[in-house]
């Protein structure tokens, strides 16, 4: 199997997945911070989905009318309540820096500092913007129409824990994120992967994967929770 | 050794900007979709079928051309998404474990029991 050490002759497709696994050697060909930020996901993965899943098991349980999203989150601005208008107007905010994150990772690639570290930090505030409006939400949900994880005046009491449950845990995962990507931009700005990495700016991708999920689990929150 | 697969073997990931700056765009419109099925207030298998439908298109873009996974090699990408497969039977298990106990419920407590108002009102 010598011949298959050498780069030359990697095979592609299924046989790439039998060579990649069976060899004595590294079996993904990407950078390990890489592969250990995808494993990572994976596993978060199954924690956002084991909290929509008990969302969707005591949803279907209840025998008491759920609370409907689209009333519970309509916005006024003056004149007609709009349908869940704050949370579309979040998921417009999350996309956006999900955008300027793809870019920051294609500049990171082309080795354009500038532009890199400006990308970054816009997503890190477009971030900032989404969990401040979470934080409105919340306030308005608490103080003004009385929801609490053990009940509600609307409905379901199960209600108010799935939604603090679930959106509690994405928001905090949007926070980690922010402060993730201010510290990758500042390392990138400051030239610390110049000095330490070989000017190697792959951290900026593997953070732009962590950021990509978060937005991806917002997706999903967006179907099920709100929309359902 | 072709260019792209020494990108490959090196985990480098370079695409033209325009690729991003596609599915950006197709990512607002298909949420604006998603947003318009609640707004005009679709009903039914309608609702759902869509809202599933622009969900998965969202989620898929989003892991193959933002989070680089169309260019990928099959190892990796099997190693990530073949094991949230396992999910499906979670989802399916909980959902008849649901009914179950929604009928129970029914059964034991009669249909919306927990909003009949208490005795001292």
């Amino acid at each position: 199997m010598a011949e298959a050490e050498s780069p030359a002759v990697v095979a592609s497709g299924l046989k790439g997945v039998a060579s990649d696994w069976a060899d004595d050697k590294q079996a993904f060909h990407v950078p390990w911070g890489k592969a250990m930020m995808w494993i990572f996901l994976l596993s978060d993965t199954f924690i956002f989905s084991c909290f929509l899943i008990s969302y969707m098991n005591v949803r279907i349980t209840t025998t008491v009318p759920w609370p409907i999203p689209s009333e519970v989150f309509a916005l006024s601005f003056g004149g007609e309540p709009i349908p869940l208008i704050l949370i579309a107007i979040m998921t417009f905010v999350l996309i956006t820096s999900s955008g300027t994150m793809a870019l920051a990772v294609n500049y990171g690639y082309r080795r354009d500092k500038r532009k890199t570290v400006l990308l970054t930090l816009a997503t890190a505030v477009l971030g900032a913007t989404f969990v401040g409006m979470q934080a409105f939400e919340w306030t308005k949900l608490i103080v003004d129409e009385g929801i609490r994880p053990w009940g509600n005046p609307m409905g379901a009491a199960q209600f108010g824990s799935s939604f603090f449950m679930i959106t509690g845990f994405h928001g905090m995962h949007v926070t980690a994120g922010v402060i993730y990507l201010i510290v990758v931009a500042t390392r990138v700005g400051t030239g610390y992967y110049d000095r330490h990495r070989g000017g190697n700016y792959e951290m900026v991708e593997i953070a732009g994967l962590y950021w990509h999920f978060v937005d991806l689990v917002w997706v999903f929150i967006f179907a099920f929770f709100y929309l359902w | 050794m072709t260019q792209s697969a020494a990108t490959h073997a090196e985990g480098h990931q370079q695409h033209p900007l325009g690729i991003y700056i596609g599915v950006w765009i197709l990512l607002f419109v298909l949420s604006g979709f998603s947003y318009a099925v609640d707004y005009y207030h679709l009903e039914g298998a309608l609702r759902w079928s869509l809202i599933l439908i622009f969900m998965f298109l969202k989620a898929g873009f989003i892991v193959a051309i933002f989070m680089h996974m169309a260019w990928e090699r099959l190892a990796l990408i099997f190693a990530i998404t073949l094991p949230p497969l396992c999910l499906l039977v979670f989802i399916g298990l909980m959902a008849v474990e649901g009914d179950y106990t929604y009928l129970t419920r029914l059964q034991v407590f009669g249909p919306a029991a927990e909003i009949v108002p208490p005795a001292h009102h």
